[in-house]
C-alpha cells in the first residue's frame, strides 16, 4: 500500500473527492487502493477523472483506462453508458475547432484537395490521415491534430485549398483536460464480458508502471498474468513469459468466456477481506478477442451475371448420371504422344482426348449438343461441336469453347486449348472465345473431387464433370486384381429433351472411346 | 498479441542496419543509401512506403536507389486511360503501377534509374536533391550540359528531358523520388504513353508530355550503373558520410515486417485502377454492321474505377428494349475493365434468347464497347 500522506489521511468511511492535482501525483496503484469499492456514489466521477489524467500522462491512451475503470465497480460500467449519453447530448455543446491547413514547404501557398478521407460527422483520432491534396507534383497527406468529430468540410474535390485557411471543422470534446471523449466511453479491445470478469475477480493487480506499460502496449490484461513477485507482484518477466506462452498458440475464438472453477493460486489474490466475498468461477483460458467484422458488399458485373446464369440454369429440370472409367489405357497412350506434342510446343493433357470422344459421342447422339427455345417449343440440334471447358480464374467460372471440334484433330484442340488457358489466366479472353458453346465439360478433378453434380449451362442441355483419376484395385477379366487409373464422370442433362437411355447410351459409348483410345481411330472423320 | 508495429519496426530496421560493415561508421551517421536488389516495381514502391510510414527520419535521411522492368507509373490522383495505352501494355505485358506521390506518368525499364530522397517534412527541399544530382553528373561527365528548370525536371542540352520528380508529404515525413534516363527504350516509352481512347473528361492531374533523351546517347560509355554509383558518392559526400550502398530485399518481412501487405495492396485493382477521380467518356462508336455503318454515341460516368452511369444510343429495336436495359443494368457498378466486362456480357448472353442476328449483334456492340477500356 502506498505511503503517500494523502491516503493515510483517508478514514474507511469516508472518501472526499481527491483533488485532481493531488490525484495527479500520484501512481495509479496508490489511486485504486485509497479509492476502495465503498466509496460507490464517487466512484463514478473519480474513477472517469483519474483515468483521463493517466491517459494523458502516458501517451498510449486506450487499454489503461478501461482496466481502471473496470477494476472498480458495475457502477462504473452504468457511468460510460450514462457518459455515453452524456456526450450525446453535450454533442452541441462541444468546441469547434477549425483545423487549418498547414504549411507545405517550399513556399506554396496554395494546393489542390484530391481526395477525402473522411465526411462530416465522422470522428477523428489524432493522426487520422483527414484529406489528401496536391501541389505541382507533391502529393500531401494531412493528418489531424485532434481527436473530435467532423463538422464541416470546407472544400469539395478538386477545390483550391488555401495554407493557413481553415480546412475542416472539428469538434472536440467540452471540458478541458479530457484528451478525447472516445477514451472514456470507448472500451477496445475488450468485450462486455471481459469487463464483468475483470470486476468479478476483484482483486488489484500489483505492478510498476513500467510492466503496466509493457502489459499495455501488448494488450495484455495484468489480471491473467500470473505474478511471481513479492505479494503475487507482476513482474516483467511474468509478462515476457505470457507473451511466449501466447505466441503460437492459436485457439478458436469464442463468443463468450467459458465459466471454469476457479485457479487455485495463479491469479494474484491479495488476502484481503474484501477479496474473499468475490470467489466466484472466473474463466482460465483468455478468449481470443476476434476483431474481425462482416463485410457486406454489392454483387456487381461478373457476379450479376452468374446469379442470372444460375438462376436460369435452375428452371431446367436436371438429372444426373454417373460412371467409371478406367483410364489406364488412356494413362499410357498419353505418355507416348505427351513428348510428341512438346516437340510441337503444345501440352498435352488429358482433355483432348475427353473432348474429342463426346464429339464422336455427340455425333450419334445430336440432341445433346441441341438447345430448347425459352418456350420450350422448338429444339435446335447445333452442327458445331463448341464444348465449353470449364476454367477457374480469379473472376470465377469462364467457360470458353473450342470451335467445331467434329472437325478438329486432337492435336487441334489441344493447342487451341493452350491458347484458351493462356488467354484466361492473363484475363484476356475475348467474346468470340466465350459464347457460342454447344456441350461444356468440367475438369473439376485437377482441383479435387470424385462425382459431382454439374450444373447445365444455359442454353445447353447437357454437361460432363470429371473427377480426379485415382489409382485403385481392380479386377480384369481373368479375375486378377490389377492397379487401375479410374476417373469418375458425373453427368447432368435437361430432363424435359433428353432421356436417361440417352444419356447412359452416350456416357456408355464416350466410356469406351476413352477406356480404349484406339477405337476411336474407326470413328475419326 | 499486438505490437506497437511502428515503435518495433523502427528498431528492427535501424538495428539491423546500424550492424557494423566494413567500413560503415555506426555512430553519428546522419544518412544512409540504399539499394533495392528488385526489379519489381510493386515491391521498390511498397519499400518507399515502408521507408515513409515506419523510419524515424529525424534521426537520419535516406537515399533510396532502384530500378524497375518495363512498367508504367502514374501519379496518386492520374487517370490511367487518359495517360497511357492500356490495351499494349496488356499485350505486352508491362505491368501498370499506381504510386503515392504526385505528379505525371512514367515508363520505367532497367534504363532508367530512380532515386528516392527521404527527409522530414522540415527539411524537404526538392531543388537541393536535384542539383545534387546535376553535380553528381557533372562530376561524372563534365562536359553534359544538363540544368534544372523551375518545373524540377532536368533537361539536357537545354531540350530533352531526362528527369522527372515526384514527391510526397505525410505527417512528419516526406520524401522526394526522380527518374533518370540513362538508357531507356524510347520507343516503347513513347508508344505506351500514348492513350487511344478518346472522349475522356476528367480532373485527374495531367501528364505533361515531353520530348526525352537517355544519356547513352550523349554519351554511350555511361551505364545505370555508374550514374547510381556516381549519385550515391554526391550523397555521400554531402551528408559526411561512408560512400557505402546497403543492399536492402523488399521481400524480406524480417527486416521490413508488414513490406509484403504493402506491395500486395499496391497491385490490387482497387488502388491501381479504383482510386482513378471521378471521370466521364463521351464517345462514338462506329460499328460496321451489315451493308451500313451505324454510330452509337456512348456516355459513362466512372467513379472509383466503376462505371456508375451508362447510356449507349442505338437506333430504336436494334437490341430488344428488355436486353438493352439487362446491359445496362449490368454494366452499371461493374468494373471498367475489359476482361470483367468480357466476362459479364458473354454470361448474360446465355439467358438471352437464342437467336443468331440477336448475338452477332450483341456481340459487336459489345465488343465495341469493350474496345473503350
Amino acid at each position: 500500500m502506498s505511503n503517500h500522506p494523502f491516503c493515510e489521511e483517508i478514514l474507511p468511511n469516508v472518501r472526499p473527492k481527491p483533488h485532481l492535482a493531488q490525484l495527479k501525483t500520484m501512481s495509479p496503484r496508490s489511486v485504486a487502493s485509497c479509492l476502495g469499492e465503498e466509496a460507490e456514489p464517487h466512484l463514478a466521477t473519480i474513477s472517469v477523472q483519474v483515468c483521463i489524467h493517466r491517459v494523458r500522462w502516458c501517451s498510449s491512451i486506450r487499454v489503461i483506462k478501461s482496466k481502471y475503470v473496470c477494476v472498480f465497480d458495475k457502477s462504473a460500467l452504468k457511468f460510460s453508458h450514462q457518459q455515453r449519453l452524456f456526450r450525446t447530448s453535450a454533442v452541441s455543446c462541444g468546441q469547434i475547432v477549425q483545423f487549418k491547413l498547414s504549411d507545405i514547404g517550399e513556399g506554396i501557398t496554395e494546393v489542390t484537395v484530391k481526395e477525402w478521407y473522411i465526411k462530416e460527422g465522422d470522428s477523428v483520432s489524432q493522426f487520422d490521415s483527414i484529406c489528401e491534396v496536391q501541389s505541382d507534383k507533391a502529393s500531401v497527406t494531412i493528418t489531424s491534430r485532434y481527436d473530435g468529430i467532423i463538422r464541416k468540410l470546407h472544400y469539395s474535390i478538386d477545390d483550391i485549398a488555401f495554407v493557413g485557411k481553415p480546412l475542416v471543422d472539428i469538434e472536440i470534446d467540452a471540458s478541458k483536460g479530457f484528451a478525447s471523449e472516445k477514451d472514456v466511453v470507448e472500451t477496445p479491445p475488450m468485450s462486455h464480458e471481459e469487463h464483468t470478469h475483470q470486476e468479478i475477480k476483484g482483486h488489484k493487480t500489483l505492478a510498476t508502471p513500467a510492466v503496466r506499460r509493457l502489459a499495455m502496449e501488448n494488450n495484455i490484461k495484468l489480471s491473467e498474468v500470473v505474478g511471481t513477485g513479492k505479494d503475487n507482484r507482476i513482474l516483467k518477466e511474468d509478462i515476457l513469459n505470457y507473451l511466449a506462452k501466447q505466441t503460437g498458440a492459436i485457439l478458436p475464438p469464442s463468443p463468450k468466456a467459458e465459466i471454469v472453477p476457479p485457479l487455485p493460486k495463479s491469479e494474484t489474490v491479495p488476502a484481503t477481506p474484501k477479496d474473499k466475498a468475490r470467489k466466484i468461477p472466473v474463466p482460465v483460458s483468455r478468449p481470443i478477442v476476434f476483431s474481425g467484422k462482416d463485410r457486406t458488399e454489392p454483387v456487381t458485373g461478373f457476379q450479376k451475371a452468374m446469379v442470372k446464369t444460375m438462376s436460369a440454369a435452375l428452371k431446367i429440370p436436371h438429372f444426373g448420371y454417373c460412371d467409371e472409367i478406367d483410364l489406364t489405357q488412356l494413362v499410357q497412350l498419353r505418355e507416348e504422344l505427351k513428348p510428341l506434342a512438346e516437340i510441337r510446343g503444345i501440352k498435352l493433357s488429358f482433355m483432348p482426348f475427353f473432348i474429342k470422344a463426346a464429339s464422336l459421342g455427340l455425333l450419334q447422339y445430336p440432341i445433346l449438343n441441341a438447345s430448347l427455345d425459352e418456350n420450350c417449343q422448338n429444339v435446335t440440334y447445333k452442327a458445331s461441336h463448341n464444348i465449353g471447358v470449364a476454367m477457374d480464374t480469379e473472376q470465377g467460372l469462364i467457360v470458353p469453347n473450342v470451335k467445331n471440334v467434329q472437325v478438329c484433330s486432337v492435336f487441334d484442340i489441344a493447342s487451341e486449348l493452350n491458347r484458351l488457358q493462356s488467354l484466361g489466366s492473363a484475363g484476356q479472353l475475348g467474346t468470340s472465345d466465350l459464347t457460342g458453346g454447344t456441350f461444356t465439360l468440367s475438369n473439376i478433378g485437377t482441383i479435387g473431387g470424385t462425382y459431382a453434380k454439374p450444373v447445365i449451362l444455359p442454353p445447353e442441355v447437357a454437361i460432363g464433370a470429371l473427377g480426379k483419376i485415382q489409382v485403385v484395385p481392380r479386377f480384369n477379366g481373368q479375375g486378377e486384381v490389377f492397379k487401375a487409373q479410374i476417373m469418375n464422370v458425373s453427368w447432368s442433362a435437361d430432363h424435359r429433351i433428353i432421356d436417361g437411355a440417352t444419356m447412359a447410351r452416350f456416357s456408355n459409348l464416350w466410356k469406351s472411346y476413352v477406356e480404349n483410345p484406339a477405337s476411336m481411330l474407326l470413328d475419326l472423320k | 498479441m499486438v505490437l506497437q508495429p511502428s515503435l518495433k519496426n523502427c528498431f528492427r530496421l535501424s538495428c539491423v542496419l546500424r550492424t557494423p560493415k566494413a567500413g560503415f561508421r555506426s555512430t553519428a551517421s546522419e544518412a544512409l543509401i540504399i539499394q533495392s536488389v528488385s526489379n519489381d516495381v510493386y515491391q521498390n514502391l511498397a519499400v518507399e512506403d515502408w521507408i515513409h510510414d515506419h523510419m524515424d527520419l529525424e534521426k537520419r535521411q535516406v537515399l533510396f536507389l532502384w530500378r524497375n522492368s518495363p512498367a508504367v507509373v502514374i501519379g496518386r490522383h492520374q487517370n490511367p486511360w487518359q495517360e497511357c495505352n492500356l490495351r499494349l501494355l496488356r499485350q505486352k505485358n508491362i505491368k501498370l503501377a499506381r504510386r503515392r506521390s504526385g505528379g505525371g506518368t512514367v515508363y520505367h525499364d532497367l534504363g532508367n534509374i530512380n532515386l528516392t530522397f527521404f527527409t522530414t517534412r522540415k527539411k524537404y527541399e526538392r531543388m537541393e536533391n536535384l542539383k545534387l544530382v546535376v553535380k553528381a553528373l557533372k562530376a561524372l561527365r563534365p562536359q553534359l550540359d544538363i540544368h534544372v528548370t523551375d518545373r524540377y525536371d532536368i533537361l539536357l542540352d537545354r531540350h530533352y528531358k531526362i528527369s522527372g520528380t515526384a514527391a510526397k508529404l505525410g505527417g512528419t515525413s516526406a520524401y522526394h523520388h526522380c527518374t533518370l534516363l540513362c538508357n531507356a527504350d524510347k520507343f516503347v516509352l513513347s508508344s505506351v504513353l500514348k492513350s487511344p481512347y478518346k472522349g475522356l473528361k476528367s480532373n485527374a492531374t495531367p501528364s505533361v508530355p515531353a520530348s526525352v533523351k537517355n544519356l547513352f546517347e550523349e554519351d554511350p560509355s555511361l551505364t545505370s550503373e555508374m550514374l547510381l554509383d556516381a549519385i550515391a558518392k554526391e550523397y555521400a559526400t554531402q551528408h559526411q558520410i561512408d560512400h557505402h550502398i546497403t543492399l536492402i530485399n523488399p521481400a524480406d518481412e524480417t527486416l521490413l515486417p508488414g513490406i509484403n501487405n504493402k506491395t500486395k495492396e499496391l497491385q490490387t485493382w482497387e488502388w491501381v485502377y479504383g482510386k482513378t477521380p471521378k471521370f466521364s467518356v463521351s464517345t462514338c462508336l462506329n460499328m460496321a454492321y451489315k451493308d451500313s455503318v451505324l454510330d452509337i454515341k456512348v456516355n459513362m460516368d466512372v467513379k472509383h474505377g466503376r462505371i456508375e452511369v451508362c447510356n449507349i444510343d442505338l437506333p430504336e429495336q436494334w437490341l430488344p428494349p428488355a436486353l438493352y436495359s439487362k446491359l445496362v443494368k449490368s454494366l452499371t457498378g461493374s468494373k471498367f475493365c475489359p476482361n470483367e466486362t468480357t466476362t459479364l456480357v458473354t454470361t448474360l448472353l446465355r439467358v438471352c434468347p437464342q437467336d443468331d442476328e440477336l448475338h452477332s449483334r450483341w456481340n459487336l456492340l459489345c465488343e465495341n464497347m469493350i474496345m473503350l477500356m
